[in-house]
């Protein structure tokens, strides 16, 4: 068996004996068993990437479908992008399957908790190993499963359960178009396969802006925005935070959520003759970027800053996509997945240790209580920021660079963007960590540094996002781009032709959104620090700053849009159509027939010269029936 | 010595028709209004003979023998059916103390 299928295996072996075993499995051995199947598959992925020529391996396991000419099979593609996802996914999963070992070890489902995390691991391997759409969409499927299962993992609270609904719901619009897409392919290419849908592609002569094409990306785009959190598809992301934070970190803002990117660059040769989708997959990310940053700065509650911080920064992502800067995008993700998980881990240790309190005003002065905690949590704000020298600055600036080459109105929007996410971050690390304690006396009393399962993931990931940006350092540093060209061959086919962007014109552009970064910082250090401004309690908001607070009534909208006439729709069904048609015609029969039936047994009643006679009556009429034209001549 | 067939030619067809149709009927009203079970049996057994007599009597006038091999039948598979219905009639003395049939109403809805 070759290493490539025992990657996912591993983490479904943990999940069937954690699962499987739930209450029986000791809960010592339920974090390892979980965490050691991650760091199998992270190994087996190190080893790969290590012994990796260049040369896409393709792994077939076996044939799943053959219906006519089509033959969709469960094999592994190992390519560039599937290894970089796996070593990402793997390496980011082990990690917070560490924390969670502290992180939950109160907690009563601690074995179920593994086991849905080393499924949703799974899955997204699943996910980024096939070689096909159908298995990506598999995938894909099983992630939104295992989200909906982990947002709602506290089911005693009704409140979780319609976050995990939502989300699931939410995802399953995405999910449709997906699939929509996945048939237009099967007609018009006939099969699933990468390799083999990209060929025809590219051999078929499809010029640029073929509305089969067209249509193809913008349902996977469509997919990509429910998976992805995208503008109208969003609002799930902030509600998932109802789940515990590892999840938060691992599935809302490493992994999962980049599962629409990654399909997008995976299917880059078909973006890349559709200039309309990516003009739309661009104007939507930068939309969804500007917005969730926008309500990122009045939230209070600490996961949700974070969580609109993600929506955010995906919304970077695809506006990269959306100017074909693939590679710059990915770097992102991966940036990405190294800060913002260690923001939530951060944040997960910050109400660990708050006593589940969430709420940033109530925080204030820990980062005398919680040094390591601290420490962290700023490196993290200053790469999401993009300040240098930290991961962020590099992979952010690439995208914007890239950007500004498109459409210099595009680029501008984008950096303020990056203001407002420079500011929100640092309000949030100015009032949790900053100032004067506002909780409680007894909160204060127990306040404590995590324990070192914790505290060691938050380190790596610390280190990660201070030196992430060196895996892809730019040539204007002296570095080789490297991320860039590892991943060129998965674009050659593409025909990107991007005009080399003056080196004066990046540095200046690097300098501009830098200044403007440390600027907002600074607005931020002056409000929440030196005027020690602390936000108003809820209800006291007036203006545009209520609305934005109230995240501008989205929910409220789609409420009203969707919500109350598709429930008034099923009230009217089940009130009239279900009575009309179900009760009366339905129902009516089998009430009939029962009715007249109890009628017609009375009959029966049992005594033998009843029956006797009946049956000589019988027989005297079958008699004359019979006979009737020899008796009536 | 007479061929039992010639005697039975003898007296016409008419006659028999009519003498099993009575014979019959006799069994229905013995079936219908008595309630012993064991008159009731032997209602049923005048019926039965009363169709052997016509399967005789056509079987003699047609010269054909297939109707007398019937009736062969008809006494056989009666004279099984008399053991069983005897047997199953002694089994409802023995449960009920009686044999009329008026007080077998437990078999209904």
């Amino acid at each position: 068996m070759s290493l490539i299928t025992l990657i996912p295996l591993f983490p479904l072996i943990g999940f069937l004996i954690n699962g499987i075993g739930f209450r029986h499995v000791p809960k010592s051995l339920a974090g390892l068993i979980s965490s050691g199947a991650a760091f199998a598959s992270f190994a087996c992925a190190l080893t790969l990437y290590l012994g990796f020529d260049g040369q896409p391996q393709i792994v077939h396991l076996f044939d799943w479908i053959t219906v006519g000419t089509l033959n969709i099979s469960m094999s592994f593609q190992l390519d560039q992008l599937s290894l970089l996802m796996l070593l990402i996914i793997t390496g980011v999963g082990t990690l917070i399957h560490i924390y969670s070992i502290g992180y939950m070890s109160h907690d009563e489902g601690f074995g179920k908790f593994f086991a849905f995390l080393n499924l949703f691991l799974f899955f997204m391997l699943l996910l980024v190993l096939g070689s096909n759409y159908v298995v990506m969409f598999i995938g894909w499927e099983g992630v939104g499963l295992c989200s909906y299962l982990l947002i709602g993992f506290w089911n005693k609270n009704s409140n979780y359960g319609d976050a995990a609904r939502k989300a699931f719901i939410m995802n399953r619009i995405g999910d449709l178009g997906f699939l929509l897409g996945i048939f237009l392919i099967i007609s018009n290419f006939g099969s699933v396969e990468y390799a083999e849908v990209f060929s025809k592609v590219v051999d078929g002569g499809y010029s640029s802006g073929d509305k089969t094409l067209f249509y193809i990306t913008l349902l996977l785009f469509v997919g990509a925005m429910g998976k992805s959190a995208q503008i109208p598809l969003y609002t799930w992301l902030p509600d998932a935070m109802a789940g515990p934070t590892p999840v938060s970190a691992l599935i809302h803002a490493a992994t999962m959520v980049t599962a629409g990117i990654y399909m997008i660059i995976r299917s880059n040769i078909m973006y890349s003759l559709a200039p309309e989708t990516l003009d739309i997959v661009a104007w939507v990310g930068l939309a969804t970027a500007l917005l969730a940053a926008s309500i990122g700065l009045f939230q209070n509650d600490i996961k949700k800053v974070l969580a609109y911080s993600t929506v955010s920064q995906l919304g970077y992502m695809f506006m990269g996509l959306g100017v074909m800067a693939y590679s710059s995008s990915f770097f992102h993700v991966m940036t990405h997945a190294f800060f913002k998980a260690l923001l939530f881990l951060g944040a997960g240790s910050v109400i660990h240790a708050m006593s589940d309190e969430q709420d940033i005003r109530s925080m204030g002065g820990l980062r005398k209580k919680l040094p390591i905690t601290f420490i962290t949590f700023l490196i993290a704000t200053i790469a999401i920021s993009g300040i240098p020298p930290f991961a962020g600055f590099f992979s952010k600036d690439e995208i914007l660079a890239h950007v500004f080459e498109h459409n210099k109105l595009m680029w501008a929007f984008g950096v303020f963007g990056s203001i407002m996410t420079s500011f929100y971050m640092f309000r949030l690390l100015f009032l949790t960590f900053f100032g004067e304690f506002r909780g409680t006396e007894e909160q204060e009393h127990h306040l404590h540094e995590s324990p070192i399962a914790m505290t060691a993931p938050l380190m790596i990931l610390a280190v990660l996002s201070a030196i992430g940006g060196f895996f892809n350092l730019p040539h204007i540093f002296g570095g080789h781009a490297s991320l860039a060209e590892f991943m060129a061959p998965l674009f050659a086919q593409s025909n990107i032709e991007h005009v080399a962007v003056d080196e004066s014109l990046e540095i200046t552009l690097m300098i501009v959104s830098v200044v403007a970064a440390l600027l907002s910082a600074g607005v931020a250090y002056f409000v929440y620090v030196v005027k020690k401004n602390v936000p108003l309690a809820d209800g006291q908001e007036s203006g545009l700053q209520k609305v934005i607070y109230n995240k501008y009534y989205i929910d409220e909208l789609y409420n009203t849009l969707f919500v109350k006439p598709i429930s008034a729709l099923s009230n009217f069904f089940s009130g009239v159509i279900e009575f009309l048609v179900i009760d009366l015609i339905v129902e009516g029969v089998g009430k009939t027939v029962k009715n007249l039936s109890s009628e017609a047994r009375l009959l029966q009643n049992g005594t033998t010269g009843y029956y006797i006679f009946a049956m000589v009556l019988s027989i005297a009429v079958i008699l004359v029936w019979s006979l009737k034209s020899f008796l009536l001549g | 010595m007479q061929q039992i067939p010639d005697v039975i030619r003898e007296i016409p067809l008419n006659y028999y028709v009519w003498f099993s149709t009575a014979l019959f009927c006799i069994g229905i009203i013995g079936v219908l209004t008595r309630r012993n079970a064991i008159i009731i049996f032997m209602s049923v057994e005048l019926m039965l003979n009363a169709v052997n007599l016509l399967l005789v009597a056509f079987s003699s006038y047609k010269a054909d023998p297939t109707g007398q091999i019937f009736v062969f039948f008809i006494m056989a598979v009666a004279a099984a059916e008399v053991a069983v219905g005897l047997a199953i009639i002694v089994m409802i003395y023995r449960n009920i103390q009686t044999i009329d049939v008026g007080l077998l109403n437990k078999l209904k809805w």
